[in-house]
């Protein structure tokens, strides 16, 4: 028997009201195709190019706990966002991330990533340094390949040492058209 | 053996709840079947987290709905009967009763009117008269027990 929608939301708006979800997530459209975004009471919690939600249930529940809803008021702010910055008229992002259970070692590294600058690329090895671990820039590719909020976390603007664009958890086309998105590449 | 794990209540929900709706509609009928269904499946995410593994999940939210179904009659019945059974002569059960009942105390009458004017229990009763149920059920007795006085040949 299909569920009335009014029905369905009506559930899911009073779960949120009630504040008896962990995290809620929805599939948002942008050029790049769908993401699947995911936030918390904490903040964005989670953006994946690999939009299919049975994919990313079960992690999103490791994260933040087993009460996973979909809830497309819940993304709303990083849906603005997002679309702002697809447009060209948002260079940085002011939503709150949820960054609970990563290392400290992977919050450093992510928050001084934040900084890197919109249009600009650094290095694994110079986002090492600024953490003050110079030798451990395997170590940044690794949480760069991890990263659960891409685009606002901005991996994309680390290359290689040699201006290589060397990896993207979504692939290297995106990474590509994030950059030039961003003026950084021609 | 390893339990099985909690799924993401996103999935659970979209696995159960085609039956969940029907049962509380076959129990309660298209209108209050839709509060019910928000009821238990709320009550779910309430208990979710306290869960600690992911067997017999249908079995669980079938006996939350199940038990949703019983309160919403519950809550449902005492207005159902003072609109639905009035005395044949239309007139309701408290008008039928007054002359018997008149000059009895406040509380007892009201007691001994619900209780066999309206057939209320007495824990429906205590809740209409905010009292406990052991104290309803005293005033409906000691009401009857005096109006056998008055009564009596």
């Amino acid at each position: 028997m299909t569920i009335p929608t009014d029905l369905d939301r009506r559930f899911r708006t009073a779960a949120t009201t009630l504040g008896l979800v962990d995290v809620g997530y929805d599939v948002v459209e942008s050029p790049l195709g769908d993401l699947f975004v995911a936030a918390s009471d904490r903040g964005l919690a989670s953006i994946s190019f690999q939009a299919e939600p049975e994919l990313q249930l079960e992690r999103l529940a490791r994260i933040a706990g087993p009460r996973v809803l979909r809830l497309p008021a819940s993304v709303d702010l990083a849906r603005r966002e997002l679309d702002e910055y697809f447009s060209g008229r948002r260079q940085t992002f002011d939503v709150t991330l949820d960054l609970r259970a990563l290392p400290p070692f992977t919050v450093d590294v992510l928050r001084e990533l934040a900084r890197v600058p919109y249009g600009e690329t650094t290095t694994y090895g110079a986002l090492a340094a600024r953490v003050g671990r110079p030798t451990a820039a395997r170590a940044v590719g690794t949480v760069m390949n991890r990263n659960r909020i891409p685009i606002v976390l901005p991996c994309h603007r680390v290359v290689g040492s040699t201006g290589d664009l060397t990896g993207y958890a979504g692939g290297l086309d995106i990474k590509r058209r994030l950059l030039r998105l961003e003026g950084a590449l021609d | 053996m390893q339990s099985v794990a909690i799924p993401p209540f996103e999935r659970f929900y979209e696995e159960h709840r085609s039956e969940v709706f029907r049962l509380l509609r076959r129990r309660l009928g298209a209108e209050r079947a839709e509060d019910a269904y928000q009821e238990t499946f709320l009550r779910a995410l309430q208990a979710y987290r306290r869960l600690e593994h992911g067997e017999h999940l249908r079995a669980w939210i079938l006996t939350i709905a199940k038990n949703v179904a019983v309160d919403t009659l519950r809550r449902a019945q005492p207005q159902e009967e003072l609109g639905e059974q009035p005395a044949d002569d239309g007139r309701p059960p408290y008008e039928e009763l007054a002359p018997l009942t008149d000059g009895l105390p406040p509380k007892e009458r009201a007691a001994v009117v619900l209780r066999y004017g309206y057939d209320l229990s007495y824990d429906q009763i205590a809740t209409a008269l905010g009292s406990s149920e052991d104290a309803a059920r005293q005033a409906a007795s000691t009401g009857v027990r005096r109006l056998r006085r008055r009564t009596a040949p």
